[in-house]
């Protein structure tokens, strides 16, 4: 497997690679890494060090401990002849071993302190990003002065041929995403993070950020990243059935290539913007619906519409029958099953597009169509 | 007099109606034992699918309702009715009392058990399946996202609940109402006093889950909204329920363990217990903590930053009692006259590890350090070192110490010793590299993981069957032992062996202490 190669390359070559991967600047997990990561932001670093510190006093104690009892376990044992004494007290040895632990804990507790102060010191933001949880996604909603928020959602990248052991797995598996969320280099950013359903968790190890997302309300926590990369992480809170299908990446670039992302991302949403007023026909909504069917239907409704997870496509009673109630379905989702509301996730280009595609595509020839301003018109009511 | 002295009952009925603690002990024991076969096959599944990258064995829903009933089996099916056989066979015979204070109401908490455990194995049937949000089922996924059957699993929860109650209820009559005269509290053995303190925390939390279930059963089916910001509750609400209650339980868990091993590591030592007065004062001190820090396990949930510190500093404060306890064993051990019979490899065993596992702790109360531990696979490695390797190792040692006093047979040694090796190895494989895997980033609770998991995650599942492997040996063992084991009659099994159990006749007769023994001021407490 193309995997295992890497990995005994990897070995092989260690010192080598990771002046390679400094070079590519593609952070995560390391292969069998059995130590926190020191991160790329000042607070990881702390943390960091305060993990390693606490840490070694455990250590020093451990072997002092360990050390006494298996001393006594050699010297001491019946087999050697050795006779037990019969002491068994000393309020001297108690108090020592009580007020010395104490005072280990109070000079443990001083970095403690000022690290979490440092953690949570939200102020002097540069910029804040909307983090909301998913029953499987995130969604990251930059938060603009002006109103213009750029928005898009993030979904799992690995397909469910790999999971399932079909293909063989790539590098990045079940750590890559469509989109990731993009930041720049130096600055504060402020995460308001949430939950639109159950309750999720953002962590990105590098980044020594993990906050739970909660529904109805919003978290803080903030990241100043010192180094250009690709950071990697997951949901942490149990939050259903997809729970460790719910990667997160962060794209981190310079200030430049961030303002043109950003730019980039406005003029995306300016020209959904545009389509929105205009009418398409059943060609060109068949094309923008098949990628948008396998982008966001494919993994539950199959390939060819077969099902899966989800119902059948092809012959559906819905897909096949009355054209609101479709539309609704897609929009608002079927409580209580596997399908989701789409309609806050798919903007109306989109939706119009998807719906038009399943009911012409098969063997549904319905004909008919929806335009993204049936859309709009229906989650008006 | 002659009418007392009767035997058990003959058939079915001596077990249904037996109001004796010794058999009430029994069969704890073995329903916990089967708890345990059943928590541990799914334990095994979950190490099975976590065996290598990629779904093979089960789907992601399976997988979330095989973690949530391991959990849930283990900690209230195998780890606590264990300890409450233990009590039921040993706190009447360490204090001289002819029987528990409530024969009947005991009979009872163990009954309503079997059939609550089985309709909590009954969801894995039923539409839906079975509970899948966690063995700490945090709303709103257990309560408006939950499967129907989370109705069954409610119900479980509050009859197990009723059993713990009227089980710690009968302990704390018992102790203070049946000592034999001369037995004053500070001559109780170690194990009366933990469980005694264990019984206080368990009437003081139970009801406490009981309130959070009830909570989640009225957001289930009666529209209130407790748990849902948008009715105007709180989600995080749930989460301080839970804790309170789940603090103090995880003590609950441990101190029992704690009890055991006070009374097994002076025996092979052949040297009293070093510093009892203190072992009781941290005892107290344990229990009266674990009220106070519950939300250590929820620093990640966004509260004040003043709430952080104050629960980081309670917590931290736990490491001074709990030193004082290991500082004690190994004293004990200090210039004794050591020998290592199979009970005693397990106290060691559970001293080495249970010690790791309070390291990890103290590391886990950082709360700074604990943002990037919280929900790893290092969690999931903590508890096991102090469940498992406390709980489990403590309680495979209390067995092997205590079964031939009742039994009036002796297990086979060289078995038992096979048993601990395989067990502490296996133990070790199973969970020490997830330490390494959760501090790399691996979150706890998923079916599938990153490629660069994948060596650590083997190295765990094979060490996990390992362990299951041992129990197995270690069920022959007992079996062999009661069927066909080496005849012994002397009292003192063991040669340290100090306390009241040990004075009475070997196998232990179904009726001990009908009359008060007189207790030897020399001989306090072991």
């Amino acid at each position: 497997m193309c995997f295992e190669a890497k990995r005994l390359l990897k070995l092989a070559l260690g010192p080598v690679l990771m002046l390679v991967s400094a070079v590519v600047l593609a952070y995560g997990p390391e292969v069998n890494q059995v130590n926190m990561a020191p991160g790329v932001t000042a607070v990881g670093e702390r943390i960091y060090d305060l993990h390693m510190w606490i840490l070694g006093v455990c250590t020093v104690i451990g072997v002092g401990v360990f050390g006494v009892m298996f001393y006594s376990i050699i010297n001491h044992r019946k087999s050697k002849g050795a006779v037990a004494s019969h002491f068994h007290e000393s309020t001297k040895v108690e108090i020592a071993w009580t007020v010395i632990p104490f005072l280990i804990l109070l000079v443990m507790a001083v970095p403690s302190t000022s690290t979490l102060l440092e953690v949570y010191n939200n102020d002097d933001a540069e910029m804040d990003i909307l983090v909301t949880g998913f029953q499987w996604k995130w969604k990251y909603e930059y938060i603009d002065e002006s109103g213009e928020n750029v928005s898009f959602f993030s979904n799992l990248r690995t397909p469910q041929s790999e999971i399932h052991n079909a293909d063989p797995k790539g590098e990045y598996y079940l750590l890559e995403v469509d989109e990731p969320m993009v930041i720049p280099v130096n600055t504060k950013v402020r995460f308001l993070i949430t939950g639109n359903d159950v309750i999720h968790s953002w962590w990105v190890p590098d980044l020594a950020v993990k906050r739970d997302a909660i529904p109805g309300f919003i978290n803080e926590a903030w990241t100043k990243v010192d180094t250009v990369g690709v950071y990697r992480g997951q949901c942490a809170e149990l939050c259903g059935k997809d729970h460790g299908f719910m990667p997160i990446v962060v794209n981190v670039v310079s200030k430049e290539d961030y303002s043109q992302w950003l730019s980039g991302k406005q003029a995306e949403a300016a020209a959904i913007k545009e389509l929105m007023a205009q009418t398409f026909t059943l060609d060109q909504q068949v094309e923008r619906g098949k990628a948008v069917y396998e982008r966001s239907c494919l993994a539950c409704h199959g390939a060819n519409g077969e099902g899966g997870v989800g119902k059948a496509i092809a012959g559906s009673a819905i897909v096949t029958g009355d054209i609101n109630k479709h539309l609704d379905v897609g929009i608002n989702g079927v409580p209580g099953t596997a399908m989701q509301a789409f309609g806050g996730q798919l903007n109306d280009v989109d939706m119009a597009a998807v719906i038009t595609y399943q009911r012409n595509a098969f063997g549904n020839n319905m004909g008919d169509m929806v335009q993204p301003i049936d859309v709009y018109n229906h989650k008006k009511g | 007099m002659g009418d007392h002295h009767h035997g058990p009952a003959k058939g079915l009925s001596r077990w249904l109606f037996t109001t004796n603690h010794k058999d009430i002990g029994t069969m704890y024991l073995w329903f916990s034992f089967s708890m345990f076969m059943l928590g541990g096959t799914f334990a095994m599944i979950i190490r099975a699918e976590l065996f290598q990258p990629g779904l093979q064995l089960v789907e992601p829903a399976f997988f979330n309702q095989m973690t949530t009933l391991h959990g849930l089996i283990m900690v209230f099916g195998a780890i606590m009715p264990s300890f409450v056989g233990l009590a039921n066979w040993l706190i009447p015979m360490m204090i001289g009392a002819p029987d528990m204070a409530l024969p009947r109401m005991n009979n009872w908490s163990f009954w309503i058990l079997p059939p609550t455990f089985l309709l909590l194995a009954s969801t894995l049937f039923m539409e839906g399946g079975a509970p899948a949000a966690g063995w700490t089922f945090y709303a709103p996924l257990s309560t408006t996202y939950a499967a129907p059957s989370v109705t069954f699993f409610i119900f479980s929860v509050h009859v197990l609940g009723l059993s713990s109650i009227m089980g710690s209820i009968n302990i704390i009559a018992t102790v203070m109402n049946m000592r034999a005269p001369g037995m004053t509290y500070m001559k109780m053995p170690l194990f009366v006093w933990t469980w005694l303190i264990t019984a206080f925390l368990l009437v003081a939390v139970m009801p406490v889950l009981a309130g959070a279930v009830t909570m989640m059963l009225m957001d289930v089916h009666f529209g209130t909204s407790f748990f849902s910001a948008a009715g105007g509750g709180d989600p995080v609400l749930f989460q301080h329920v839970f804790w309170f209650f789940g603090h103090p339980e995880v003590y609950i868990i441990i101190l029992p363990a704690f009890g055991v091993v006070s009374q097994i590591i002076p025996a092979f030592s052949r040297k009293p217990l070093f510093g009892y007065d203190s072992m009781v004062y941290a005892t107290a001190s344990i229990a009266f903590l674990s009220f106070i820090v519950w939300a250590h396990h929820m620093y990640t949930v966004g509260m004040p930053v003043a709430g952080e510190l104050f629960f980081m500093y309670a917590t931290m404060l736990i490491a001074v009692p709990t030193g004082v306890k290991v500082f004690n064993w190994v004293t004990t051990m200090w210039r004794g006259s050591l020998s290592f019979e199979t009970p005693m490899l397990f106290c060691i065993g559970f001293l080495v590890l249970f010690t790791i596992g309070g390291f990890t702790g103290l590391m886990l109360a950082i709360a700074p350090s604990d943002f990037q531990y919280h929900d790893t696979y290092f969690v999931v490695a903590h508890f096991h070192y102090v469940m498992v390797a406390g709980a489990v190792f403590s309680m495979s040692a209390a067995i092997y110490f205590w079964l031939p006093k009742w039994c009036g047979r002796m297990y086979n040694e060289t078995m038992g010793k096979t048993h601990f090796w395989i067990s502490f190895i296996g133990f070790n494989l199973a969970f020490f590299p997830q330490h390494f895997v959760g501090l790399a980033g691996m979150p706890r609770r998923i079916p599938d993981y990153a490629l660069q998991f994948t060596d650590f995650n083997m190295m765990s599942s094979i060490g996990a069957f390992i362990y299951g492997l041992s129990q197995v040996l270690f069920l022959y063992n007992v079996i062999a032992t009661i069927v066909a084991g080496k005849p012994v009659s002397d009292p003192k099994v063991w040669d340290g062996a100090e306390g009241l159990e040990w004075t009475i006749p070997t196998p232990a007769p179904y009726h001990t202490f009908e009359t008060p023994p007189k207790i030897d001021p020399a001989h306090a407490h072991s």
